[in-house]
């Protein structure tokens, strides 16, 4: 479903500032595949998000999604296949509108944007229905502006707007990183309902060890450009953070360090 | 001239003018785009109206002309922001300074009279002849309101939720496969669209076109819009363009009540800076007042309060 070939990305090429973001980069997800990516920072992971979605061009390489090469086309020509929920809970929704405009965003997604009404009676009720899921009660909220909504409801509402249209790859950006523990991991659990439900091919970057194990059936860690560990279905259920962070050690001859990995 | 006529003159402008003001509603509130173009894109409207008009060619012809010039005008302001990755203030520097030389050109001369012209306006007097006095007020109110219900009807289709999202959260909006540079683009080009119609519109209601009709255009815009926000409200779109109509109709008596009093036209836009300045600094003023006050208000309660317990205390112990 998605595939990256030899992406190479250098940032600064030429200055002191040099910095090799991704090293010849290759990684293939089958469909409905959750793969979940840890590193430390500047090992990559947004970066890989980045090329994906088409903010970045890599300086050589090939992004596949079903098929398709899309290396040439831009940003908002591949959004239409791939649904992002970034780490700030403000990036993904449009504070001034209402939660039923917002939808209406997302719902035209895959399709081309006419003069007809963004917001009508039929789609209205299937907002309405969809926003249900989240049990959060948004759905009788459906004309408040989005600007009103809590850190928590406004990520819920952003997974639900980036996986409305089921996109063919989802790419999630530590996307419950802001939030509180409590609200971390209600968006955690929906994550895991929505992504099951819809069978989406999934990408998800985390500093939280404990939710890279829990959540997918694939695990990645990226250091310094490089997938330095690709651990598949079966050994991920085995996987614990002793034995990861062991795994790090012995791989790069280092410790595991990040100021920002979540331990437990 | 009688407090009543001047008074109908005013609201009559104002009508004409809150075309204008709703074009720098949609590309200052809701793309979050200073677009300067509008000084410009004014004086465009009338340049191209009156030289039509004045070279033979039908009032209603003229305008629509004047209209598709300045979607064209504006357009231009959003390619050299988008494509041309200027800045947004200096792309409609750039616009407004070129469209200067422009507009001479179109007129051919500073200035161009429409006296002995026909106008839409001495049509729409002879077609409304029964409304007597108020036809063309009726007439600029009608076409106002049109503009506002069809600016209200586009910012909800599909397309305009996208330009309204391009203002709010643009990478967002890219995320949901939107090209922000087109949304742009077709902002700005509607936006000036309506100013160049308003120019137009403004051109033939006082009887001629000049360049400089357009200088201070973007102010009296904007102060139309806050002025009209402060008043009626802005909470959603339908009612913050009724209020921009407001605000602009508000904006002109204001200036009909400072000429009555003796201020001479060309103070007119020292008069406006300091209405915006003081529209914009008077909320921040009495927001810090109020809260104060709220704040002052809790001490004394807390402090009632604690007397009250105070005295409970003593009556306990006596």
């Amino acid at each position: 479903m998605l595939k990256l070939e030899d992406i190479y990305v250098v940032f600064n090429e030429g200055t002191v500032d040099e910095k090799i973001a991704l090293n010849h980069v290759n990684l293939h997800l089958n469909p409905g595949d959750f793969v979940t990516i840890i590193g430390s920072n500047g090992a990559g992971k947004s970066t890989l998000m980045n090329v994906i979605s088409g903010v970045l061009k890599p300086d050589h390489g090939i992004v596949e999604i079903d098929g398709v090469k899309v290396n040439n086309l831009p940003e908002y020509k591949r959004a239409p296949m791939i649904g992002r929920v970034f780490q700030d809970p403000m990036a993904g929704t449009a504070p001034a509108m209402t939660i039923e405009e917002n939808l209406a965003l997302a719902y035209a997604r895959d399709k081309r944007r006419t003069l007809s009404r963004g917001v009508n009676t039929k789609r209205r009720d299937e907002f309405r229905t969809y926003l249900e899921t989240l049990h959060l009660g948004l759905e009788n909220r459906l004309s408040a502006q989005v600007g009103l909504l809590s850190g928590g409801e406004r990520q819920a509402l952003s997974l639900l707007m980036a996986t409305f249209t089921k996109p063919k790859v989802l790419l999630l950006d530590e996307h419950t990183a802001a939030l509180d523990p409590a609200r971390a991991q209600r968006i955690t659990e929906l994550t895991e309902e929505i992504v099951g439900r819809q069978q989406l091919t999934t990408l998800m970057v985390t500093h939280n060890m404990q939710q890279a194990l829990d959540l997918g059936n694939r695990l990645i860690m990226m250091d310094k450009g490089s997938i330095i560990l690709d651990v598949p279905t079966e050994e991920k259920k085995n996987l614990t953070i002793e034995r990861l962070l062991a795994e790090f050690q012995r791989l790069r001859g280092e410790k595991f360090a990040s100021d920002r990995a979540v331990l437990a | 001239m009688g407090v009543g006529v001047a008074l109908q003159g005013s609201i009559e402008s104002g009508f004409i003018f809150a075309i204008m003001a709703l074009g720098v509603y949609l590309t200052f509130r809701i793309l979050d785009f200073p677009d300067l173009t509008v000084d410009g894109s004014f004086a465009t409207g009338g340049a191209v109206g009156a030289t039509m008009i004045a070279a033979g060619f039908a009032p209603f012809m003229s305008t629509v002309s004047a209209l598709l010039v300045g979607l064209v005008v504006g357009a231009m302001t959003g390619i050299l922001h988008t494509k041309g990755k200027i800045n947004a203030l200096l792309s409609g520097i750039l616009s407004m300074i070129a469209l200067y030389s422009i507009n001479l050109r179109i007129m051919g001369k500073a200035n161009v009279p429409l006296l002995g012209e026909e106008t839409l306006f001495t049509q729409i007097k002879g077609v409304l002849s029964a409304l007597g006095d108020y036809g063309i007020l009726v007439a600029v109110a009608v076409i106002a309101l049109v503009i506002k219900f069809v600016n209200d009807w586009f910012l909800h289709t599909e397309v305009g939720l996208a330009i309204r999202a391009t203002g709010n959260n643009q990478r967002m909006i890219r995320s949901f496969s939107a090209n922000t540079d087109t949304t742009i683009i077709i902002g700005l080009s509607i936006s000036n669209g309506m100013v160049a119609l308003s120019g137009a519109l403004y051109a033939q209601y006082q009887g001629f076109a000049d360049v400089s009709m357009g200088i201070g255009m973007i102010i009296i815009g904007l102060a139309s819009v806050i002025i009209g926000e402060a008043i009626f409200g802005n909470r959603t779109i339908v009612r913050a363009t009724f209020a921009v109509i407001g605000g602009a109709i508000i904006y002109r008596m204001v200036v009909a009540l400072a000429m009555h009093v003796g201020l001479a036209p060309s103070d007119m836009k020292l008069m406006t800076a300091l209405i915006v300045i003081i529209a914009l600094i008077m909320p921040r003023i009495s927001a810090g007042y109020k809260e104060r006050k709220r704040r002052a208000t809790r001490i004394k309660n807390r402090e009632q309060q604690s007397r009250i317990l105070e005295r409970g205390e003593v009556k306990k112990h006596a």
